[in-house]
């Protein structure tokens, strides 16, 4: 007897593939674990306009780069233009351009996003040591003398930036920060300081999201590097971090818009709140990055849904396997039940059902006569179809006729398997009796209903189809299932008496 | 209680279905030698070349317009069965117990139409009853002449001996009878009576109906365990013998007891039910681990039914 420990490391890895590519694929490719499950996107709409001075114009605009969100769609609209987008060593951004503009222009930029969850700002590499600022005459002293003194007071180059963040926005300002600030924007010379002090630092341009706002403006936040990250700190108030609704929108630090050929040039924002599946902006996500290139995805839609069908068929025969191994209930025809409950899927459980009992019945009533007829088995059996065919064509026209909806999905029943089904019984009740036939019929049809009920379930329709590593873990379940030697449920009743009770 | 727990029927030895399939089935019956069981012309022949006693075989039907020929062929016999070559538990055997003037009477009296017979041999040609509706081949057999001995036993149909053959050692028998319930079969699901029996003696132990202990045939009200069947020893020995005819390890064999020819061998199965552990009231697993511990010593036929009366009795072992 050879060793059964290859079987198991086999089904203890495929469980283990299983588990592992359906949590890759919940958590690296944000595919939600349940359905119907809903995320919040942002539509924002950036609108550029200038003043065209009748000569060609170039308009260099900075698009979002933010870990914290994906972008989904993005689009840009500018009669006229001509646009490019790229990615280069100044950041993502996009450049219209045009021949000639006259008077008022305005140019469109629309992007969706999606939060990612992914809200610190992760350093590439280590930043340069920045060059050290040179102060004005006017400012030199003021400004030594407050960083002199905050750096006296802090003991790390974080602890810096939050002590000279916090004394920008004290009550009681210093007289040398009033003179300071009356000549710089609090982000310049918050930047400056941490600059000559040997910190990198600089400034971000960041949009606070708000539903339905419009005309909204960009803000300026600051940037310090801090072990690998880059630390948001908002100059204005004095806070420090990322709050909830932020948006980077540029980072290179450099102006976010440069109009040639255009004055009084400015950016405006609007945004919207929108709720969205979360199925389809993974979906659509993946596509963003490519990463669609060997998935059931990328099929045309019309395939999607026949796989949407087939992958349930696993499930199916987990259930037969199931009820028929550890269970002990009896089916006729090994697969059968599989197909009815597929079937049951297009109908629905209960026109499914009484159209199922409705066929088969009159159907043993013809083949009661067909029987009389002695025929060969083939012939009979290919009467029988076509006598299907028949019952399916005149049900699904009665129901028409009476407004019966429900009545038209009984096409949805596989044929060859009722013309067979209707053989089976009707030998089994010339042979054993119409009781057995209750019993053998019934058996078929409650696991047909068990395995249409698992079938159905919206979330192992969720799960068979978008975790498609759900199937190698039903492969070694049905592989260990065929190692079981135990007793099934029924044996144990059967066996009572041998219990020595 | 509704069901007996399983640690209980394990500690009695009771076979379950999965572990007969997989650690008996599948691993002491390999799969080419299934044809020798599966087909019964097949057995027939082997059992022939084999000294082996079986129902005399009248003709087979092979082709659908040779069943026009089953009227010449049955011509001067008091009765016969059709059955299929490759059917299982018992489907499509047609038993026909009176032929008169052309006409034919089942068993309980009624009478079959020719027509009706030539539709269930072209049923059986068209592989209706044989497993995944292979064509088929229908055999004719003789009637058996059922021995005496079980008068008042059985009702209507042929009693059948089933022993469990393992690794050439008979390990566990029982008798089958027919009732009114089982419509004249022996297949105990259908309501057969199942009568466990020393395998050294041949002699009833327990008997069971719809898997229920019952001390009195159901249609005679004879006392099931005073049964003691006869040629109980070449019963034993045919059934040792046909595991070097069949080379398959789990075997089930059937037999019945002509009153002229002694005992038949009627089919084998390789694929043998457990409804015999409840007919003889013990799991038979103990005696499988038994043989199955003996390893591989060679044995005569002779050798292995000493053995088995030896340490498979009821009477002899506590």
């Amino acid at each position: 007897m050879h060793s059964r420990k290859p079987f198991y490391i086999l089904v203890a890895l495929l469980f283990l593939a299983g588990v592992a590519a359906s949590i890759y694929r919940g958590i690296e490719h944000n595919v939600p674990f349940l359905p119907g499950k809903q995320v919040q996107s942002w539509a924002v709409d950036a609108k550029v306009s200038f003043q065209g001075v009748g000569e060609a114009a170039e308009v260099t605009f900075s698009l979002p780069s933010d870990p914290a969100f994906e972008i989904l769609v993005e689009n840009a609209t500018s009669p006229g233009y001509g646009l490019t987008i790229a990615d280069d060593e100044f950041g993502r951004h996009a450049t219209w351009s045009t021949r000639n503009a006259i008077g008022q222009q305005d140019l469109y930029y629309k992007v969706t996003l999606v939060p990612t969850g992914k809200n610190e700002i992760q350093a590439n590499s280590e930043p340069a040591q920045p060059e050290p600022f040179s102060w004005p005459a006017t400012e030199k002293a003021a400004a030594e003398q407050i960083m002199d003194e905050i750096w006296s007071r802090s003991a790390t180059n974080l602890s810096f930036a939050q002590q000279l963040n916090k004394s920008f926005n004290a009550t009681e300002r210093s007289q040398n920060i009033e003179l300071l600030l009356s000549g710089n924007s609090p982000a310049s010379l918050f930047v400056n300081m941490l600059n000559s002090k040997g910190i990198p630092a600089q400034k971000v341009s960041v949009l606070f999201l708000e539903d339905q706002r419009r005309r909204q403006q960009l803000t300026t936040f600051v940037e310090v590097y801090h072990q690998g990250q880059w630390i948001l700190f908002n100059p204005a108030d004095g806070t420090q971090g990322r709050p909830a609704n932020l948006m980077i929108w540029d980072r290179t630090g450099k102006s976010t818009l440069d109009v040639v050929g255009g004055v009084n040039s400015q950016v405006n924002f609007s945004m919207l709140q929108d709720t969205r599946s979360a199925l389809a902006t993974s979906i659509d996500v993946l596509k963003n990055k490519d990463a669609l290139d060997f998935s059931l995805y990328q099929l045309p839609l019309e395939e999607q849904s026949l796989f949407k069908g087939i992958l349930l068929i696993p499930i199916g025969v987990l259930m037969v396997v199931f009820l028929r191994v550890i269970i002990g209930i009896k089916t006729s025809g090994t697969f059968m039940p599989v197909l009815i409950a597929l079937a049951f899927i297009q109908t629905t459980l209960l026109t499914g059902l009484i159209g199922f009992l409705l066929i088969v019945a009159f159907g043993l009533m013809i083949r009661s006569y067909l029987s009389e007829l002695n025929l060969l088995l083939i012939s009979r059996i290919s009467a029988v179809i076509i006598v299907v065919i028949g019952i399916i064509g005149l049900f699904t026209l009665i129901s028409y006729k009476f407004g019966l909806s429900e009545g038209l999905t009984i096409t949805f029943f596989p044929m060859i398997i009722l013309a067979w089904t209707i053989e089976r019984m009707s030998i089994l009740w010339e042979e054993e009796g119409a009781k057995e036939v209750v019993v053998q019929g019934g058996g078929s049809l409650f696991v047909a209903t068990l395995a249409y009920l698992a079938m159905s379930a919206a979330w192992v329709q969720h799960w068979v189809f978008n975790f498609l590593g759900i199937h190698l873990v039903i492969l070694a379940v049905v592989l260990l299932m065929g190692q079981y030697t135990g007793y099934k449920l029924l044996e144990l009743r059967r066996f009572r008496p041998l219990a020595g009770e | 209680m509704l069901f007996a727990r399983p640690k209980t029927l394990k500690d009695n030895g009771v076979l379950g279905m999965n572990k007969r399939n997989i650690d008996f089935i599948g691993r002491y019956n390999p799969r080419k030698y299934y044809k020798r069981v599966d087909d019964k012309l097949t057995t027939k022949q082997l059992a022939l070349a084999n000294d082996i006693a079986v129902p005399a075989l009248i003709g087979t039907v092979t082709q659908q317009h040779d069943i026009a020929h089953i009227p010449e062929m049955v011509n001067n016999q008091d009765g016969f069965v059709i059955k299929p070559s490759q059917g299982s538990g018992g489907k499509g055997i047609l038993v026909i117990t009176k032929v008169e003037n052309g006409r034919y009477f089942k068993p309980n009296g009624n009478e079959v139409t020719p027509s009706e017979i030539d539709r269930h041999v072209s049923n059986i040609l068209s592989g209706l009853f044989s497993l995944g509706g292979k064509p088929d081949v229908a055999i004719v057999e003789g009637l058996i002449q059922f021995d005496p001995v079980f008068d008042g036993y059985s009702f209507e149909g042929v009693p059948d001996i089933r022993l469990i053959v393992f690794k050439g050692f008979p390990v566990m028998g029982m008798l089958r009878l027919s009732t009114a319930a089982s419509d004249g079969k022996a297949n105990l699901h259908q309501g057969a009576v199942g009568v466990g029996l020393d395998i050294a003696t041949g002699k009833g132990l327990h008997a069971v109906q719809f898997d229920r202990p019952i001390e009195l045939h159901p249609d005679t009200d004879k006392r099931l365990i005073d049964i003691a069947v006869p040629h109980w020893d070449t019963l034993l020995h045919t059934a040792s013998k046909a595991y070097e005819m069949s080379e398959l390890g789990y075997l089930g064999t059937d037999m019945v007891l002509d009153q002229k020819l002694g005992p038949l061998l009627l089919e084998l199965n390789a694929r043998p039910g457990l409804a015999i552990q409840i007919a003889n009231g013990q799991g038979i697993l103990p005696r499988l681990k038994h043989v199955e511990q003996m390893k591989n010593k060679s044995m005569s036929v002779e050798e292995r039914v000493a053995y088995a009366k030896k340490h498979f009795s009821n009477t002899s072992v506590a």
